[in-house]
């Protein structure tokens, strides 16, 4: 066990300190400044900096790439590029799936955040059960003609490009078998988007139609029938939770900022031991995060799978998540449900909009069962 | 940065896993129970030939020199065996001795202890489990260039064994005025009485100290300056205790999930059920979390970090959650769990042993709070 730094990653963690110091914008909230970060990290080429240089990545080790990441966040700095589903995951499955000319194609565009992308999976009838899913695609000629429904799909309006499910074969003993993996352009004729509005009011999932929608074969991501490998190890990459650690310390802050704030029964409310031992044991799930996420790193590095247990992260910040907002509005007593008395509504926003962590991504329950089955060895459902 | 253990530290968990399935398997830790001092004299000296009972003393004492973080191996399995010995005692007693002890002090004590041929154990806490310095009330009084000290400390760990014990009295007005000696238990007025535990593979006494004599040179260090080094102790037992618990916890994970593929109603192993499968994985994700946190925390002792806020984290959530799955699992077994024949009881029992020893989670959970600036 050592949590030291090599000298040559101490090098590296120096001189990303000092381009902070340098060029973090001042002004969070300037747009300009924003625009002229993301030029300057994109230069610097910390976008994607594990991702092969030979498609515009960095090139760098994961280990420099956790450095780049923890530095920025402890300085609250602005994200690493803006095309976050691309990042995360749409940008590895093409790098292991793709084509050349996808590679060539797409890969600079995600790195310099040029527009969205969306993830067309769940549709109504197949949610936990996303294998059962019914949008279906035949081929024709050099396209396929796409037919269907998807559901949930975050920032579809938004968005210039689809990663997409789709059946190609029904006739399969395995439904898994039958799903190929396509990539969408939104503004594709037969496509309709519909946005949902959400209990907090606002709008950041929507429905997507598909009716005879062309999508060249040259747009297929992977062999017919591969896609739920793609999908599996494309989310396989969505696991760096330092960001999300940093984001949830922060959390943490506020929320003992409004409890200093806050009074229960004419007292202040942190003489009250119930409620400064909830805010510790939000600590002890936080810091347990980070070094969970340290463990999982330490095997990566070593080249090891990841494997079932990263749904430990997802569990733990499924309930963060859903207690923080419980805590902070009953902090408020009696002005909990008013929707902009205090801090201008952001709890009351924050408490209503648990469900994009929660459920997105497979719900606890889903990952209850992945824990158990695949770790604990019970049989499957 | 590697958040893993070394190839020695694999090597050290393989070979005690295999002296303890070998052993002390849970059929003999059962005979074991049944004992007075509820442990077996010929494995403790199996223990000290083996090099592990001075494991974390010093090499020019007898010791092998690691540290906490190799401890914590060793603690895990022994944990998941329930394994009971003095070990946890003397591992404690001799780092404080390490810790307060002067050279010449350290080795006059320290190589009975690591090859086991003496038994020592820590004396702090007193019958209302305080770990302020102000709730330890045993007082020396100055007498003939020591002291006489007077009062009674409770959960002793294996007192009814132990030749040396490691006492924390308070030697002066001051609030923090402690001081640390090491008195011989057969000492004049030295009087031990077993406290039995629900967990009969953990013995713990109540040691009564009736005007017994401290000579000077029994004292560990200088007078009443040992109150930082209690604390340090303090958090290095917490972090011992932890370790324990990660073994002892993933010890009843095992036996529940193997009782829940076996066992068949409605025509299936109920661990197909959600019912079962998910608590079952809500106790993996705590022992991996506490896990985390208490490897982290065994690093900073290691290192000479600041450990407590670590420490408490681990604590914390190690005796909330162990305390849940010693529940769960019973639970689990449905009416066989109640049975005094399945070894899962004895496992909710540890958790029992486990939870407030060196600090609830309540206490731990303060002092995070307090360390974190909002208590």
């Amino acid at each position: 066990m050592d949590f030291h730094l090599t000298p040559e990653e101490e090098a590296f963690r120096a001189e990303v300190r000092s381009f902070l110091d340098e060029h973090l914008p001042k002004n969070p909230n300037d747009p300009q400044q924003i625009a002229k970060w993301q030029k300057e990290v994109r230069a610097r080429r910390w976008v994607g900096f594990s991702w092969p240089a030979d498609v515009g990545g960095g090139g760098g080790t994961l280990m420099q790439q956790v450095i780049v990441k923890e530095e920025m966040a402890k300085r609250k700095a602005p994200p690493l590029g803006s095309c976050f589903m691309g990042l995360a995951w749409v940008g590895p499955a093409i790098i292991q799936y793709g084509t050349e000319a996808q590679k060539q194609r797409f890969i600079p565009d995600i790195l310099d955040g040029a527009y969205q992308w969306c993830t067309g999976y769940s549709e109504p009838g197949s949610g936990s059960d996303l294998a059962s899913l019914q949008c279906r695609a035949v081929r024709d000629g050099d396209h396929y003609g796409v037919n269907g429904q998807k559901i949930w799909t975050s920032i579809a309006m938004w968005s210039k490009w689809m990663i997409l499910l789709v059946r190609t074969d029904f006739d399969v003993e395995v439904k898994h078998d039958g799903i190929t993996c396509l990539l969408v352009e939104m503004e594709t004729p037969g496509v309709t988007v519909r946005p949902i509005r959400n209990m907090s009011g606002g709008a950041v999932f929507a429905e997507v139609f598909f009716d005879n929608v062309r999508v060249p074969l040259e747009n297929r991501l992977g062999e017919e029938g591969q896609g739920w490998q793609v999908t599996v190890s494309a989310l396989a990459h969505e696991r760096s939770s330092i960001a999300e650690v940093e984001g949830l310390r922060r959390r943490h802050e506020e929320l003992v900022d409004l409890a200093h704030r806050s009074t229960r029964n004419g007292r202040p409310a942190l003489e009250d031991d119930g409620l400064r031992r909830r805010l510790a044991r939000f600590e002890a799930k936080i810091e347990a995060m980070r070094f969970n996420g340290m463990r999982f790193l330490t095997r990566q590095l070593k080249g090891e799978p990841l494997g079932a247990d990263t749904s430990i992260n997802k569990l733990h910040r499924a309930e963060l998540e859903v207690q923080v907002g419980e805590l902070a509005l009953e902090l408020q007593g009696i002005a909990g449900h008013l929707e902009k008395e205090i801090d201008g509504g952001r709890w009351q926003r924050f408490a209503l909009s648990w469900p994009e962590v929660v459920i997105g991504g497979g719900t606890p329950n889903i990952q209850r069962n992945i824990i158990a089955e695949r770790v604990l060895g019970m049989p499957k459902d | 940065m590697n958040f893993g253990f070394t190839e020695e530290q694999e090597l050290l968990r393989r070979e005690v896993r295999k002296f303890l399935d070998e052993k002390g398997p849970l059929e003999e830790v059962r005979k074991w129970m049944e004992t007075p001092n509820g442990f077996s004299r010929e494995l403790w000296k199996q223990l000290g030939e083996l090099g592990w009972i001075g494991l974390t003393l010093p090499e020019d004492h007898g010791g092998a020199g690691l540290g906490w973080v190799d401890l914590t191996v060793v603690l895990e399995e022994m944990g998941r065996s329930l394994f009971p010995s003095p070990y946890l005692a003397q591992t404690l007693a001799a780092a404080a001795i390490c810790e307060a002890g002067t050279p010449a002090e350290q080795a006059r004590w320290l190589p009975g202890l690591a090859d086991g041929s003496r038994i020592a154990t820590l004396a702090v806490v007193e019958a209302d489990g305080r770990l302020d310095a102000e709730g330890l009330r045993v007082a020396g009084r100055p007498a003939d260039g020591g002291y006489r000290l007077k009062g009674e400390k409770h959960q002793v760990f294996d007192g009814a064994a132990a030749d040396l014990l490691v006492v924390a009295f308070r030697s002066g007005d001051a609030p923090e005025a402690i001081s640390l000696a090491v008195v011989d238990r057969n000492a004049a007025g030295v009087e031990v009485e077993a406290q039995p535990s629900i967990d009969l593979t953990k013995r713990v006494s109540k040691v009564g100290f009736r005007d017994v004599a401290v000579g000077p040179d029994a004292l560990l260090g200088a007078s009443d300056a040992a109150w930082p080094v209690v604390q340090r102790l303090l958090d290095r037992a917490a972090a011992a205790v932890v370790a324990e618990a990660i073994g002892a916890a993933e010890g009843a994970l095992q036996l529940t999930a193997d009782y829940a593929k076996e066992r068949q109603q409605f025509g299936t192993p109920i661990g197909r059920f959600q019912g079962v499968k998910h608590p079952l994985a809500e106790m993996f994700v705590d022992i991996e979390s506490f896990k985390s946190l208490l490897y982290y925390a065994a690093w900073c002792l290691d290192e000479g970090e600041d450990a407590r806020r670590h420490v408490s984290l681990a604590k914390a959530y190690a005796s909330e959650a162990f305390a849940r799955i010693g529940v769960d699992g019973v639970q689990l077994h449905g009416g066989v769990g109640y049975t005094w024949e399945y070894d899962i009881q004895l496992y909710l029992k540890r958790s029992k042993w486990v939870r407030p020893t060196f600090g609830d989670a309540d206490f731990h959970y303060d002092r995070v709070a307090h360390l974190g600036g909002y208590a």
